[in-house]
């Protein structure tokens, strides 16, 4: 028996013509995955490669006095070394995002002068295997001055705290004060004002299961470098090593092939890149670099940690809600790879799924002595989409409301979308009142009270709990501009090339990088409903090759957007090349474009089966026998960038659209703590997704129920947590448990489909809504604890022990929150 | 005194075919494969056994061949994931996660099929919570699991083993 049920679509049938797409169509890469036949990076071999190993700082804050690498050089096999000392001279800073003070970070591939968390990378030691790269970095020898670590975010603006980045003259990166509509109106208007002194969005990331890796060669002759690689973000990528290498990105081809997991985690993977160019180019031998699992979880892409503190809600008698204002304080850790991004990237999200007008929201971003974050599935909008959520649930237990009705009332309706929020951004579609009747059917609510008194007689508190979550997708790069009024980046495009080769094959190239999303597969699908084949005829190039023609700024996997951008350019590619062929048939028979349809690899006369003109012969008529043509035939080669209409938000107001698409997931548990210990488990769960068309629906539950698992882990077992002196005590999967077999409960999953009329196929980027999850679990917890003093969830992780002092002591828990009415 | 022994030659059996060669004596049995056997799909995904990715038979049992160092599985008789099919043509096991989309990056996939093989090959009918409990050592993070049990479980019922 399985526990996976899937509802019939229940949705409205889209205006798409339904042929290929919209099927469960089993999946082009499985073939090879299955046998053990993907490639992924540490499986790429060099002849006299060179195994690179990363000497980390053992401090998390700490003065490099000295490093001598002479001993490890002694040793036989040893390659060679890279240090801090060599990249400052050899390389410029990276590229800073921010503004002042963020921007004056400086960050390079290794550590200059000082360490700043545990784990940094100090001196990188190449050898002839990886086991002797490892032992001749210990004979490195370090002089460390250590440092005070600063380790909590709510006292680095301390006047006595220690500072990061001297250049910085503190420890803030970035601070923004965001606000829209009228709040004193709203707070004068409210009946009931809910405060709240302290939320906290917890640490932890996705931990992709192949951890980053490179394989680097340099080419004397041309001064070009290859990085075979796992970054799921070739734009940015090459954008931040090209400056700091001092050469064109002409010089930088990044290769991807199958890359085992990604989640935004692998987006930042520059400075090691960039160390691995330098010691390519020194030691003049491809360098192969494989992360160890512990490097990962002290260095790479931690998700962001929030604070929201002195939250207001202004609330009516019926628990509309009118607004809220907090601040917010945002832990970025040691250095600014892709933030202060994250500063703005929330506000894609402003009110969440309400229609609440009056928002606002200090933001403040700083630096501390911990591992760097970078985007983790959800970012920064899961963050903020948490705190709605908890707001909601927070609301309508003190002033005793239902969480269901109250979600209900302030539901973004159907019949107002698409919508503008407050800030500007425009939800495209949706039905979330409908989702949350699917979920509540799925999960069985009905049964609620019945399955309470069950438990009760076991000695257990059962507990529901709704999380609502959007996914916003396909990125307006001129939000970035809202951080900083410098930048130049706006907009977000995608590249994809169709074409029809000598021997009738159908080759598709992508400018993606994906990571287990299945793009082969659904661009497979797009192609062939619009040229007249099976997916089957169709072949999708693995991964990106930034020497393919189609490599842009904004190329890679990420931010969910494929469905959009990816399939966007996909399908313009493909509707080009097709015109092009009906216009080579046109030439060959005599006839009018308009005349020649394509259907089963055949161009042909409508009416007229008989003159009909394969595929193999038109690829083989323009590339070896043109000969005879009054005029050039067309090129059967068609390249097309999908460019999203978008406007640089207003600076001033920071008002704009800042994403084109809308998804949305929610989620329904059911908890059953046990109230002697505080351990608990889910025992029961539903998730229902809305992401407009779906091009393979087999493939967006997949990515449903990895969003889900990914929650599930965050909200009870995953946590990079730090002790007081900056160590990390959660560096392997020891000590941070991810879900396994027997951890998952019962899940049924749904879907509705909601069409976005701002994308070519009606589909909506998704795969990031497991923020949903986190906040299912937080209220079904905060019910469950309702007969034992009412304990109220201000944390997003909650392990048992922290169920277990909720239980012994919840006034301590209800003291953070006030309420004053009317 | 002698230089001490810090090699040795090993012969193992792997997919049925025969291989002879000297590994270092600190060397793990899954870097061997890997690195000297280019048998590339047994993956790595941790450094402390927690995650699966590189799980093989050794003798017909399922093992994380990062747990095992080369020079003590010589003599072994060793199935890695490119053993499982022949000539392309996919196990029941295989078709089976392919159908229920039991994959998605594919990097767990190896030592997923390979405990479920192994499971299937002791048990053809496991219930539910016996597949859960099979595959309790292998980290997938794509899936979260549920269509893996699925598709464990779909091959099972179809009565065909591994």
């Amino acid at each position: 028996m399985t526990s996976v049920e899937t509802t019939p679509k229940t949705g409205e049938e889209t205006t798409l013509e339904r042929g290929f797409i919209g099927q469960d169509y089993p999946r082009k890469e499985d073939q090879r995955l299955l046998q053990g036949q993907g490639v992924f990076t540490d499986d790429i071999k060099r002849w006299g490669m060179g195994y690179v190993h990363f000497l980390r700082s053992p401090h998390a804050h700490a003065k490099i006095v000295s490093v001598d690498v002479s001993k490890a050089l002694e040793i036989k096999g040893v390659y060679g070394t890279l240090t801090g000392d060599e990249v400052a001279l050899q390389t410029d800073p990276f590229f800073q995002i921010a503004s002042e003070p963020g921007a004056s970070v400086r960050d390079y591939a290794l550590a200059v002068g000082k360490a700043r968390y545990l784990g940094e990378p100090v001196v990188a030691v190449v050898a002839e295997t990886r086991e002797l790269a490892r032992d001749a970095s210990e004979l490195v020898e370090v002089e460390y001055e250590p440092l005070p670590a600063l380790v909590d975010a709510r006292h680095a603006m301390d006047d006595d705290a220690p500072v990061l980045h001297e250049e910085c003259g503190g420890n803030l990166a970035w601070h923004g004060a965001y606000e829209w509509g009228d709040l004193d109106a709203a707070f004068a208007e409210a009946d009931h004002v809910v405060k709240i002194s302290e939320l906290h969005f917890d640490r932890f990331n996705s931990t992709p299961l192949e951890n980053d890796a490179a394989l680097v060669e340099y080419n004397r002759g041309t001064g070009q470098w290859t990085l075979y690689s796992n970054n799921q973000f070739p734009g940015f990528a090459v954008i931040m090593m090209g400056p700091a290498l001092r050469v064109g990105l002409d010089k930088l081809r990044i290769v991807t092939q199958d890359i085992g997991g990604g989640f935004g985690n692998k987006i930042t993977s520059h400075p090691q890149l960039v160390a691995c160019c330098l010691l390519a180019r020194k030691l003049n031998r491809p360098i192969q670099w494989t992360e160890w699992r512990t490097e990962f979880h002290q260095s790479m892409s931690h998700g962001n940690e929030r604070w929201f503190q002195d939250v207001e809600v202004a609330v009516k008698a019926d628990g509309t809600l009118l607004g809220f204002r907090c601040n917010a304080l945002d832990d970025a850790g040691a250095y600014l790879r892709y933030e202060p991004l994250g500063g703005v990237i929330w506000s894609q999200v402003t009110p969440g799924m309400y229609r609440w007008r009056n928002i606002r929201v200090d933001f403040t971003q700083v630096m501390t002595n911990k591992a760097p974050v970078s985007p983790n599935r959800g970012y920064s909008r899961m963050q903020h989409l948490w705190l709605t959520e908890r707001i909601i649930d927070i609301v309508a237990t003190e002033l005793g409301l239902d969480p269901i009705e109250t979600r209900k009332l302030n539901y973004v309706k159907p019949e107002d979308m698409p919508y503008e929020t407050p800030n500007g951004c425009v939800y495209d579609s949706g039905d979330y009142p409908r989702a949350l009747d699917l979920a509540l059917e799925l999960i069985g609510h009905e049964g609620l009270e019945e399955r309470r008194r069950d438990a009760e007689s076991r000695g257990k508190l059962l507990g529901f709990g709704i999380g609502s979550t959007l996914d916003s997708g396909t990125n307006n790069f001129g939000q970035s501009q809202l951080i900083n009024p410098e930048l130049q980046f706006s907009g977000n495009n995608e590249v994809a090339m169709v074409k029809l080769d000598i021997l009738g094959e159908i080759v598709v190239t992508l400018g993606t990088a994906p990571q287990g999303q299945g793009h082969e597969t659904t661009s497979a699908q797009v192609v062939a409903d619009i040229i007249g084949c099976s997916p089957d005829d169709v072949t999708v190039r693995v991964g990106h090759d930034s020497y393919w023609n189609t490599h842009a700024g904004f190329s890679g996997t990420y931010a969910s957007q494929f469905a959009v951008t990816g399939l966007g350019a996909v399908k313009g590619a493909a509707e080009e090349l097709a015109q092009q062929m009906c216009k080579l048939a046109s030439m060959v028979f005599g006839c009018s474009p308009d005349d020649i349809e394509l259907v089963d690899k055949h161009a042909r006369i409508k009416g007229n089966p008989e003159a009909a003109l394969p595929f193999m012969a038109m690829g083989a008529i323009v590339n070896a026998g043109n000969a005879g043509f009054p005029e050039d035939p067309p090129p059967l080669n068609a390249r097309y960038v999908f460019r999203p209409a978008f406007d640089v938000p207003d600076k001033e107001t920071k008002f704009g659209n800042l994403t084109l698409t809308y998804a949305m997931q929610i989620h329904a548990c059911m908890v059953e703590v046990d109230p002697e210990t505080g351990y608990y488990e889910i025992v029961d769960y539903a998730a229902v997704d809305d992401c407009g068309s779906r091009v393979n629906p087999k493939i967006v539950e997949g990515q449903v129920m990895g969003a889900t698992a990914h929650a599930i882990g965050a909200a009870i077992w995953e946590t990079f947590a730090y002790d007081e002196d900056g160590n990390l005590l959660t560096p392997n999967f020891y000590d941070y448990h991810v879900p396994h077999a027997m951890d998952m409960p019962p899940l049924r999953t749904g879907a509705i489909e909601s069409p976005s009329p701002f994308t070519p196929l009606g589909t909506k980027g998704m795969g990031e809504g497991g923020g949903a999850g986190i906040h299912a679990v937080c209220a079904a917890l905060q019910d469950a604890l309702r007969s034992r003093g009412g304990a109220l969830v201000s944390d997003s992780h909650n392990p048992y022990h922290r169920v277990w002092s909720m239980l012994r002591d919840p006034e301590a828990t209800r003291t953070n929150v006030e309420i004053t009415s009317k | 005194m002698g230089e001490p022994v810090r090699s040795k030659v090993i012969t193992l059996e792997i997919n049925g075919e025969a291989y002879e060669l000297e590994v270092p004596a600190r060397k793990l049995l899954v870097h061997a494969l890997r690195d000297d056997l280019n048998l590339t799909g047994t993956h790595i995904g941790c450094d402390t056994g927690n995650c699966g990715a590189c799980t093989i038979h050794v003798n017909g049992e399922a093992v994380k061949s990062c747990m095992l160092l080369a020079i003590q599985a010589d003599g072994a008789q060793i199935t890695t994931v490119e053993g499982l099919a022949t000539d392309g043509e996919l196990t029941p096991l295989q078709q089976s996660f392919a159908e229920s989309h039991a994959l998605q990056c594919g990097y767990c996939t190896p030592g997923m099929l390979m405990s479920a093989s192994a499971l299937l090959a002791d048990n053809p009918s496991p219930s539910e919570e016996e597949i859960r409990v099979a595959l309790q050592g292998n980290i997938c993070r794509c899936t979260g699991y549920w269509n893996i049990i699925e598709a464990v479980s779909t091959a099972a019922q179809g009565g065909k083993g591994s």
